[in-house]
């Protein structure tokens, strides 16, 4: 497989119509959504094929996008009856649709080029087999689809930024200042649909699953406002599209599977390493944490013993570790930490505290 | 009828049979207590995430055994679950975009191992492919053995600690609160509903394995609100469902497995949601058609004693619209009713309406009632 320059923009910008959509997806809490529906829509794109007895007929996206949404309504109903919970409901409904439409493959569409794996699993290194020509440059057909999506997904936030705002962070505020929650719902879902067809010669409908989540996921870690979440995850889910086509060519593996590896790869990245609520950031501040508690702990001990007779044992550097309870590291680490914030200092190996030091044990040991 | 007698007489498809019923058996089972946990779609993202484990049992032994390729899933499907966890106690993300990371992630890397798996000289495509949407006419009396040793074992471990499951599932707190070791039961319960799904991969597939956790279970929650019950009718209707899809798909060409399955499975809920004794929406609607019926009833009868309340004859005719005028509007079915329990009469002449001997009692019944006894 050679750098193919159409096939990367294609997963790159399948990667972002993705992630901008995701993004909406996790801030409403509707991520299994993009599950259900990159399954169900292969009953779409079966029916529709069916029916017009061609691969390359929009009624293929039209078909999909109707059965995305008429997943969601259904799922909508199932709740309705108040027998089942949320989980139980999607989990029904699009294990049950997707069947459907594998057993119609398998009985009727078995002898074209239409078969479960090509859906499920996408192949981009094959987007060259179906092209078409734009202003005279041959394109695969599957470029022009997805940026097609793209360019409706940016439409649909750019246009509606303001009422998806509303929406997913006050949704009754949303609901009395007139906008239609259940439009606007419907609407996403739709575009979810539209995207899960577009993407799935691409990468596959369950590895769209990954584009739609895992960089916007990534994002949340980083970001405080809606407009950062998007333009992160975006960054993200392209730096995974491109990573993920390199990282295929090297092992002469399927894109779709090296893009979602990428997906979950950016995603540990942002858990372990983002700035405030990442898990490295969190133990670096436990961990201070513990040693300033440790510190004023310190300053109280001393505070207590300060020009006492004991003071010359209670108060010895060497026995600090013994008197407080410490690992003989930890006190060191605290003696060093509270002798740099300048709360004591040391006179011939015995602690003494500075007017700073004192200050912080009168204050605790008066305030508990 | 004559294809149910070969079904049956033929080995192999009575293998396929008692393999698929065995393992429709555990996921239903094990299914009850994921939909009581809330926890239904984590089936999904385990058999998605399970994956790679078989790729990686497959490459590191070279051995096709089911129950290596069953380990390796169990393994990798239970790290999923961790890491499930571990998204959502550490950071702000809710758990839907957690299993949403990874059910994708998983797929993909085990995508790219068994890309590479069936890329080796020896592997011979290995059968592995059959893990995404399985194909149960190709297990062997020994993979039947492996689902029947690891069912069975996982549903022994279910009854051993059936009072401890039970509690988890239904009062954690209270469970930490008498001193069980709620983290390690919660552990083993997943581990569990991993397993029930894992080994149901060759046969149903990694797609739709989780559809045979949820639909029995949601089935089986309609008819009754005893656990072991719930468990139990679980277990059959997975069980159902197996044997009905392996029978199908056998006995019918080009007709996969798992979807069967999961259509059968679906179809079983569906009709319990409608039927089921008192939760049915069925049941439901008559009960409540019946009650209006009965409070119309209640409503025509008084507005008859008001009519003839201060009439010396209460046997008299009246027009039938005349209800209108004491704000009933259309009674005429009810009126239809009453007439069928002997309560009024219809006047020959105009078809008045005129109480009966038995209707008048019924009156006095009926407005002592509602003024309750003095």
């Amino acid at each position: 497989m050679n750098l193919d320059l159409p096939i990367l923009l294609t997963a790159v910008a399948v990667a972002l119509g993705c992630s901008i959509i995701g993004t909406l997806l996790v801030l409403r809490r509707m991520s299994l959504i993009s599950d259900a529906i990159s399954h169900s829509v292969l009953l779409g794109i079966v029916l529709a094929f069916l029916a017009t007895r061609d691969l390359a007929s929009p009624w293929l996206l039209i078909g999909a996008a109707m059965v995305g949404v008429l997943t969601v309504m259904l799922i909508q109903l199932l709740l309705t009856t108040r027998r089942l919970k949320e989980d139980s409901a999607i989990g029904l409904v699009f294990p049950l649709l997707f069947s459907i439409g594998v057993i119609l493959i398998t009985r009727m569409a078995g002898d074209v080029h239409l078969d479960t794996d090509a859906v499920l699993l996408g192949e981009l290194g094959f987007v060259w087999m179906d092209q078409t020509s734009v202003l005279g440059l041959d394109l695969p057909r599957s470029f022009i689809v997805s940026f097609c999506m793209l360019l409706a997904n940016l439409l649909f936030v750019g246009l509606c930024y303001k009422e998806l705002k509303i929406s997913i962070f006050d949704a009754g505020l949303a609901a009395s200042l007139g906008f239609s929650p259940l439009l606007l719902h419907y609407m996403l879902v739709s575009l979810v649909s539209l995207t899960a067809v577009a993407s799935f010669d691409a990468v596959g409908s369950i590895l769209m699953v990954a584009l739609m989540i895992a960089p916007p996921a990534g994002a949340r870690l980083l970001s405080n406002s809606l407009a950062q979440m998007l333009g992160w995850s975006m960054l993200l889910g392209s730096l995974s599209a491109v990573a993920g086509y390199y990282l295929a060519i090297m092992l002469d593996s399927t894109i779709g599977g090296c893009i979602a590896m990428c997906c979950g790869l950016a995603f540990l990245l942002c858990w372990l390493l983002a700035p405030e609520r990442g898990l490295l950031a969190a133990w670096l501040r436990s961990a201070r944490q513990r040693v300033l508690f440790a510190a004023q702990m310190l300053a109280v001990h001393i505070a207590n013993h300060e020009g006492r007779p004991e003071e010359g044992v209670e108060c010895h550097v060497a026995n600090i570790a013994e008197h407080m309870h410490w690992q003989q590291q930890f006190a060191d680490d605290v003696i060093g930490y509270a002798r740099r914030q300048q709360m004591l200092r040391e006179q011939d190996s015995i602690l003494r505290l500075t007017e700073e030091g004192r200050g912080i044990a009168e204050k605790l040991m008066l305030h508990g | 009828m004559d294809w149910l007698a070969t079904l049956f007489s033929d080995y192999t498809v009575r293998i396929v049979m008692l393999g698929c019923a065995l393992l429709g058996f555990t996921a239903g089972a094990l299914g009850v207590f994921a939909l009581l946990r809330r926890q239904s779609l984590l089936g999904d993202a385990i058999s998605h995430a399970a994956l790679p484990g078989v790729a990686i049992a497959f490459l590191l032994t070279g051995s096709r055994d089911p129950l290596v390729l069953v380990l390796g899933a169990l393994v990798s499907g239970w790290i999923g679950t961790l890491v499930v966890s571990a998204i959502t106690r550490s950071t702000r993300l809710r758990e839907d975009s957690a299993l949403g990371i990874v059910l994708s992630v998983f797929f993909g890397i085990g995508l790219v191992m068994l890309v590479i798996v069936n890329k080796l000289p020896t592997a011979g495509k290995a059968g592995l492919s059959t893990f995404l949407f399985g194909n149960a006419s190709t297990m062997l009396a020994s993979d039947v053995r492996t689902i029947c040793i690891l069912g069975l074992a996982c549903l022994l471990c279910l009854f051993l600690f059936w009072k401890e499951f039970k509690l988890i599932s239904f009062d954690p707190q209270f469970a930490a609160s008498t001193g069980l070791p709620e983290r390690l039961l919660d552990t083993s319960l997943t581990t569990l509903i991993v397993l029930a799904i894992v080994i149901g991969l060759q046969a149903v597939g990694v797609v739709l394995m989780s559809a045979l956790v949820v639909a029995p279970a949601a089935a089986a929650r309609q008819f009754s609100d005893r656990l072991f019950v719930v468990v139990m009718l679980g277990g059959l209707f997975g069980a159902l469902s197996g044997v009905a899809g392996a029978g199908m798909s056998a006995s019918i060409e080009k007709l996969p497995t798992g979807p069967v399955i999961v259509v059968f499975a679906s179809i079983i809920t569906v009709l319990a949601i409608l039927l089921a004794p008192h939760r049915g929406l069925l049941p439901e609607y008559l009960r409540q058609l019946a009650s209006r019926r009965r409070i119309e009833t209640q409503r025509v009868l008084q507005a008859l004693y008001r009519l003839v309340e201060t009439d010396p004859d209460p046997y008299r005719a009246h027009d039938a619209n005349v209800l209108q005028v004491v704000g009933l509007r259309s009674a005429r079915h009810t009126i239809a009713a009453m007439q069928d329990l002997g309560w009024v009469e219809r006047t020959e002449d105009r078809g008045w309406i005129r109480l009966t001997q038995a209707g008048w009692l019924e009156v006095q019944r009926s407005v002592q009632q509602r003024e309750g006894p003095h």
